[in-house]
């Protein structure tokens, strides 16, 4: 599977959520599909995407949030399953994509190519709603009863090493800093 | 454990008056009994964290989304936050609330609190975090309400630095 077809496939379901997404490939592919004032792209912070989505989770219970993870970004911060699976916010989809490689950077392989499980350390971190999907239609599947739900989900996507020929985004951090927040305030204003 | 619990008061209801509804925490001795009554406050969401870093991430997500939020951390947590405080709240203008143990300083009778203690105010300066040492009680509302004013405004980080003279009764 391409992570530029697996994010095809869920754009549907995920273009009305709250997104934030970890930097590089993950982020421009993202973009290129179209980009929502409602997506926050971590252009540095590595680990962080996910302790952000449940920063906004917590905080806006009533909002779906997606966070759009990858490997090599997870492992720089194990410790946020953990921190996830303890509060399980119901309203968070942490969906990570595994490409065994820090692509955006070289492509060296991580420890998920010599057999870390991260789906395992997701379950046993005690993350209730665990999955590893290899095929579209899994994640399809998955991330619509995730997100129809109301349990913490993490979903572990096996992608191919392959990245976009070009990672311009044109969009500067702060010009998605602030749009990201007045798109939030609006999303609450009409839930209110 | 001679931490002060009147002085924690002071500083949590200065908290509740700067209208922080998440803290994120990791325990330590000068803070216990702040995190119990953050635990404690069914108006507050207490986020127990497995590794400061983390917290950087939990308050930005939280002011992206409107909410107020505070760091309780130690100064050795602080370090161990270095990086997000640079590539997430530097780069991105996030205000961090941050209340920092100033453990290692003058007093301190633990040794391996001592670098620590002597790294915390340098490296603060040289990420341009402006910093309030909190000493008296008197000062404890004003001042936290003065760091938050401050790091909302600038939409930087602000440092209030957890004194022994105030969290400590030996």
């Amino acid at each position: 599977m391409l992570r530029t077809d697996a994010l095809a496939a869920i754009y549907p379901d995920i273009e009305d959520k709250i997104v934030v997404t970890i930097m590089g490939a993950v982020a421009a592919e993202l973009y290129m599909l179209g980009h929502k004032e409602h997506f926050f792209y971590l252009e540095h912070a590595m680990g962080l995407a996910s302790s952000m989505g449940l920063g906004i989770a917590l905080a806006l219970p009533e909002q779906k949030v997606v966070v759009l993870d990858g490997d090599g970004s997870l492992l720089m911060n194990l410790g946020t399953l953990s921190t996830m699976a303890r509060y399980k916010p119901g309203n968070l989809l942490h969906l990570v994509f595994d490409n065994e490689s820090l692509l955006s950077v070289g492509g060296f392989p991580t420890a998920t190519s010599t057999g870390t499980d991260l789906a395992g350390v997701a379950r046993a971190s005690g993350v209730p709603s665990v999955m590893e999907v290899r095929t579209l239609e899994q994640l399809k599947e998955g991330v619509r009863h995730a997100l129809a739900g109301e349990t913490l989900t993490t979903i572990v996507a096996k992608v191919e090493a392959i990245g976009p020929k070009s990672f311009h985004m044109d969009l500067g951090l702060l010009e998605n800093r602030f749009q990201f927040k007045r798109a939030l305030e609006r999303l609450q204003q009409k839930k209110d | 454990m001679p931490v002060s619990v009147t002085n924690s008061r002071l500083i949590y209801d200065a908290l509740k008056s700067c209208d922080i509804k998440i803290i994120s925490a990791l325990p330590e001795t000068w803070l216990v009994h702040l995190i119990r009554m953050a635990d404690e406050d069914p108006d507050v969401t207490l986020v127990r964290l497995a590794k400061e870093e983390e917290g950087i991430g939990i308050s930005a997500g939280a002011h992206l989304a409107g909410v107020n939020s505070a760091l309780l951390m130690q100064n050795h947590g602080f370090l161990a936050a270095i990086n997000p405080i640079v590539s997430l709240a530097l780069l991105y203008k996030i205000p961090l609330l941050m209340l920092i143990s100033y453990r290692g300083h003058f007093g301190e009778k633990d040794p391996w609190q001592t670098q620590g203690g002597l790294a915390t105010e340098p490296i603060l300066r040289a990420l341009n975090i402006p910093i309030w040492h909190l000493t008296t009680p008197a000062d404890v509302q004003r001042r936290i309400k003065d760091a938050q004013t401050l790091a909302h405004a600038s939409l930087h980080p602000v440092a209030v630095l957890l004194s022994r003279e105030l969290m400590w009764e030996d």
